[in-house]
């Protein structure tokens, strides 16, 4: 399954987003955070985990999703939830804690929630993964049109909650598919170190369902393979395991040294930037034209702006409704 | 002769304290996720594994489940894991490790398999991390019996308390406030830093202290909850209100004697706690004085703890939320000493 011109180029536009967002994301975090860096200072607190360089698994993935579609996603969800369709503003607003945010500000950065477009995320590794099974499960039992998708890092995949998954989302032959981001490193720890096989595909087997491994962090790539898949679930064949390589071009969160990295390593995968290489091939192939390559990317930049205006623009809920929502 | 003071962080004299007894005992050893060469995220391994190589200071997988088990067995067998659990808050992955094996298998087995695991790992809020990175859960731990359960609210028990974690043949678990660990991206509390003698010590287990005396009320709290009695207690001794503060330092076993003591002397009691409200810590503290004698209370006991409702992330609702000075001071006034 290949994708159009027209998919190629809304790739491209999202990887964008993502990334402008990130870049921007990056630049108000360090606000208030200097010369002395702490993490509860400044206009976004807290942990922030950037996904620059993942763009591809979000959009080659959610370029065959529809609203009604569930993803569950990870600490590092931002390039997904631009990809889903999430509410940009309201998104942005959340993770500057506003009263206009997704959740009122009461999620933050790792808890974005949008009933509209069916994504939600989880701090805890792995544990979005059950509830993608139960989402699967729901819409069979109600006969609705829909897949889940749960979006993991690779190192989730030595959670029990993957084996678990994995075997329930199989037996009961549900429409799953689920996304490994290898990005080869969980927090400090390598890969090598911490997983028993090269690639988390072969796991797979263990569970009855196809595995594929999709090598070189490419959205075209990504968007055959989840094509592949998302089929397959949606006519009731079963679950798939998606294990993507792809590269962190952050640290594991803001703040992060990278002393841990192998020298040379973060530059090597700089110039492996999934977005400049995209652009080119779209250039090269003259799918793309530079006029047209402008706008994508002002227009991408605006959305961006916007977003990030409405955001600091809004103000905080008051303290008080902190007691707001414990039940509905 | 004035001894020189030697001021360390509570992550620099946890990991003095460890690597002191691994250097003596042989069976003790350090796993959890990046425990290794970055030494900890809240930096209470750092130089471990430089000293004592991978074999002993293991990295794990994300694998809360297998490698908490693991501990279990390997303590089973002679050994004595310290074990990270990163975050409290991930203690959902791998509680049935904790509170079904590691905290039962002495009882069960009437006394002859020994567990003895340390357990640290990070509690608090405060910088905005949301509901799954910022909880304590004190009274979670300690409502399950089998576990001891220490709280340092500065370096010097800490240290202690470590050496006495390891050398203890139960299980311990070890919480440290994110806040008073002394990394400076997470905010530091000076008053936690304090001087630490360099050879090893044993903290007894079960002795609170009184950490400064004080005539009309008793502020009871753990962890970073002593440092907002402590500043509490100065606002109120400028309106004229004595406080004594009480730092409970071990939650199992519990010093209730200590309170008590305390209690009887001023007459009133408030509990500080970052943990949740109900069920927890603040109702046991205040429940050890009112069974044993109520004549004592010239006021009904209080409590400044966090409310029942899940950490926020929005600076504005979490520091609302969060005891602190203000909330003790507040509470204290309304007594009308």
């Amino acid at each position: 399954m290949k994708p159009s011109l027209a998919q190629k180029l809304w790739m491209y536009e999202h990887m964008l987003v993502s990334r402008y967002f990130e870049e921007t994301i990056e630049k108000i975090y360090l606000e208030g955070k200097s010369p002395v860096f702490n993490m509860a200072k400044g206009p976004i607190p807290g942990e922030m985990h950037l996904s620059n360089g993942q763009e591809p698994c979000a959009v080659g993935v959610c370029a065959h999703l529809h609203d009604y579609d569930i993803i569950t996603a990870t600490h590092r969800p931002h390039h997904q939830a631009i990809a889903k369709g999430v509410d940009l503003k309201k998104m942005t607003a959340e993770i500057f804690g506003k009263k206009t945010g997704l959740s009122g500000g009461r999620g933050g950065h790792m808890h974005l929630f949008d009933a509209d477009v069916n994504f939600a995320c989880s701090g805890i590794i792995g544990q979005g993964m059950g509830p993608a099974v139960g989402g699967a499960l729901s819409r069979k039992l109600q006969n609705k049109p829909g897949v889940a998708i749960s979006y993991i890092g690779e190192g989730a995949a030595n959670q029990g909650a993957f084996h678990e998954a994995l075997n329930l989302a199989s037996v009961w032959k549900l429409p799953v598919v689920f996304i490994v981001e290898d990005n080869a490193w969980g927090i400090s720890v390598a890969k090598e170190t911490a997983t028993s096989v090269q690639h988390n595909a072969v796991r797979a087997q263990g569970y009855g369902m196809p595995g594929v491994f999709v090598p070189g962090n490419d959205p075209v790539a990504i968007f055959e393979a989840a094509g592949e898949a998302i089929e397959r679930a949606r006519n009731g064949e079963g679950p798939t395991l998606l294990d993507l390589e792809t590269y962190r071009l952050a640290g594991h969160f803001m703040g992060d040294g990278e002393d841990y990295r192998p020298k040379g390593e973060k530059e090597g995968l700089l110039k492996k930037d999934p977005i400049l290489v995209f652009e080119k091939e779209l250039l090269d192939s003259e799918e793309l034209t530079p006029d047209q390559n402008e706008k994508i990317k002002s227009k991408a930049r605006t959305r961006v702006d916007e977003a990030v205006e409405f955001a600091r623009n809004s103000e905080y809920a008051p303290a008080e409704e902190a007691m707001d929502f414990v039940f509905v | 002769m004035a001894i020189k003071e030697r001021k360390l962080t509570i992550a620099r004299a946890m990991a003095e304290g460890i690597a002191q007894e691994m250097r003596t005992d042989e069976s003790v050893f350090v796993m959890g996720e990046d425990v290794g060469p970055l030494g900890g995220v809240f930096g209470n391994t750092r130089g471990l594994f430089d000293e004592f190589g991978a074999e002993r200071v293991r990295d794990t997988p994300i694998s809360e489940t297998a490698f908490m088990g693991a501990a279990v067995g390997a303590a089973s067998d002679g050994m004595r894991p310290v074990v990270e659990l990163m975050f409290v808050d991930f203690f959902g992955v791998c509680f049935d490790a904790i509170y079904n094996n590691m905290a039962k298998n002495a009882y069960f087995s009437g006394g002859n398999v020994k567990v003895p695991v340390v357990l640290m790992t990070s509690t608090g809020g405060g910088y905005s991390d949301g509901g799954q990175h910022s909880q304590c859960v004190y009274g979670t731990f300690a409502h399950l019996p089998g576990m001891k359960v220490v709280v340092p609210s500065n370096a010097y028990d800490a240290k202690g308390m470590m050496i006495a974690a390891i050398r203890d043949d139960n299980p311990v678990i070890f919480m440290y406030h994110k806040a008073l660990q002394g990394m400076g991206w997470l905010g530091t509390e000076p008053g936690a830093n304090v001087h630490v003698p360099e050879e090893q010590y044993v903290l007894e287990f079960g002795k609170a202290k009184t950490v400064r005396e004080g005539n009309d009320v008793t502020i009871v709290s753990l962890g970073v909850g002593v440092h907002h009695g402590l500043k509490a207690a100065q606002q109120l001794e400028d309106k004229g209100i004595s406080a004594e503060v009480v730092d409970l330092r071990t939650l199992v076993p519990l010093h209730r004697d200590h309170v008590f003591n305390s209690v009887k002397k001023t007459g009133r009691l408030v509990v500080v706690d970052e943990d949740y409200h109900s069920y927890g810590v603040s109702g046991e503290i205040i429940a050890s004085v009112v069974e044993r004698d109520v004549s004592i209370l010239k006021a009904a006991p209080q409590r400044v703890a966090y409310p029942d409702i899940p950490i926020p992330f929005s600076p504005i609702m979490e520091q609302w939320a969060l005891p602190n000075p203000e909330k003790i001071v507040e509470v204290c006034l309304k007594f009308n000493i």
